[in-house]
């Protein structure tokens, strides 16, 4: 008997360590499940109504509205964010003199909170999709900057000096030579520029704004509306868990690409 | 010396133009007063100490959730290094949960815990603690396991391992994480009260803008920049040196 249930264990272990996310998407509903008995129906919706309401949103043409509003700021916030950021970084990352006076400057922009600049994006900006953008680009394109600069200093420079050797042009050796080499560094940025990205666009709906995820929210808050403020965080957290996850897979096939792809 | 001399000139340059611009009505008062301008003004602001509070305020729960955020997620860090089974689990969330939006969380925490203080502090936490559990965890690894057995050789007890093993290899991984977790903790605690509080810098700002009051905005922006930049670059300058004193460079 005790035997039985020895082994009944490791199986158990073992089916953890084989799928270490499935179990723990299923621990975290456990415990939102367990939080909403402690707190009650005033603060918290269990998550099986919070899924079956999201999923009545989703059937509603004006939510596709709100989305597609998100989205495109979004969207156009990343492609602003990865340009400026590589076009930041590759210019700092070639010329060393310039990285080292304006590196801290970068450092520096990192850790700042930029919410407290969201009044001057807007009053350049005015309320609407412009400024969502702005703000949107504003929290990604530090990361990409950063981990791009950080790529070009990585690469071995036995590798330029093999380019000099062979009379590239500048041009063909950042084409050919320098970002093959930074390539996964600045695949990593561009994943931490996604989330940022996303994160500085709902944050910029929030108060700038008469559309959109981010504008759902706060008005859901003001009206204390918990079924509209679970459905709409849940749906935020699962898009960019889920697309975090397959640019983290695509991120370590890049880094190792000898072994074949495997879930992470 | 040269370098130092070219960002002198790289922070002075844009803001002399931004004068300027400024002075000569190209960018109107309304939408950016001139530097010199906020400067005066954030003297004006330290000077008469009308946001004292609110200073303090934000101080105290930015130090809050940093203290916290430090000795939970090295606690954390350390118990989940022991236990495998429970590392293999967290670690897709660690490596997801940057991506998360956790303002989102902040509606909810205020239905929760009300309109104190409290959902500030735990939004500056829950930014902060994943960044150091992780850096915990790095640091843990580092350490060659062979120290581990030449520790329990001289029988060491679990203090003296510790202080002589591995703290000194850990240590950089957690000074990485201590300056991650006091930057989250900022951007928690003034997001936070920005989105919706009643007291505080971030509030503050808030308020002055639904005013259109920029002889106040400008300067407290300033102020919280200045002080976020100040105290990542202490942290910098100290971990250089602690550096250089072992011999890293």
């Amino acid at each position: 008997m005790a035997l039985a249930s020895a082994a009944g264990a490791r199986m158990m272990r073992r089916t953890i360590y084989a799928h270490p996310s499935l179990f723990l998407v299923i621990g975290l509903l456990c415990l939102w499940q367990i939080a909403f008995w402690l707190v009650g129906r005033d603060a918290l919706l269990p998550p099986l109504e919070t899924i079956l309401y999201l999923a009545g949103l989703l059937q509603t043409a004006r939510f596709w509205g709100h989305i597609a509003e998100t989205g495109t700021a979004f969207v156009i916030a990343l492609a602003i964010s990865v340009v400026a950021g590589l076009a930041i970084g590759l210019a700092l990352g070639l010329n060393r003199m310039a990285a080292e006076v304006f590196e801290p400057f970068l450092l520096a922009g990192n850790s700042v909170p930029k919410i407290a600049l969201y009044p001057i994006v807007l009053l350049i900006f005015g309320i609407g999709m412009p400024a969502k953008i702005a703000f949107g680009a504003i929290h990604g394109v530090v990361p990409v900057a950063i981990f791009t600069l950080t790529a070009c200093s990585n690469v071995p420079p036995i590798l330029f000096r093999a380019a000099a050797a062979m009379r590239l042009t500048r041009w063909d050796t950042i084409r050919s030579v320098l970002l093959p080499a930074a390539l996964p560094d600045i695949f990593s940025g561009i994943r931490i520029g996604f989330s940022l990205t996303l994160i500085g666009t709902i944050l910029g709906e929030m108060f700038g704004s008469q559309r959109g995820l981010g504008y759902l929210l706060m008005t859901a808050i003001g009206l204390q509306n918990i079924q509209v403020i679970m459905s709409v965080t849940l749906l935020l957290v699962l898009v960019a868990a889920t697309v975090n996850t397959l640019l983290l897979a695509q991120d370590r096939r890049l880094r190792n690409p000898a072994t074949p792809s495997q879930a992470p | 010396m040269r370098i130092a001399l070219y960002r002198l000139l790289a922070v002075l340059l844009p803001l002399a133009l931004l004068e300027i611009l400024c002075r000569d009505r190209f960018i109107t008062p309304l939408t950016l007063p001139a530097p010199s301008q906020i400067l005066l003004g954030l003297w004006a602001v330290i000077e008469k100490g009308t946001f004292n509070a609110a200073i303090l305020k934000t101080l105290t729960n930015v130090g809050l959730a940093f203290v916290l955020s430090v000795v939970v997620g090295i606690t954390t860090g350390a118990a989940i290094h022991r236990a495998r089974l429970l590392r293999a689990l967290l670690e897709p969330l660690f490596s997801t949960y940057y991506a998360i939006p956790i303002y989102a969380f902040y509606p909810l925490f205020i239905v929760v815990f009300g309109l104190g203080d409290a959902p500030q502090v735990l939004i500056g936490f829950m930014l902060a603690v994943v960044s150091m559990i992780v850096s915990t965890l790095a640091g843990l690894d580092s350490v060659p396991p062979v120290l581990g057995k030449t520790a329990l050789v001289l029988q060491l007890g679990p203090v003296e391992t510790v202080r002589s093993v591995t703290l000194p290899y850990a240590a950089p991984y957690l000074f990485t994480g201590v300056k991650l977790a006091v930057a989250y903790a900022f951007i928690g605690v003034i997001g936070a009260e920005f989105i919706m509080s009643g007291t505080g810098l971030g509030y503050e700002i808030r308020f002055a803008y639904d005013n259109l009051d920029n002889n106040v905005m400008y300067p407290l922006i300033l102020l919280i920049l200045l002080i976020a930049i100040t105290v990542n670059m202490s942290l910098d300058r100290w971990e250089w040196r602690l550096r250089a004193r072992r011999g890293h460079g």
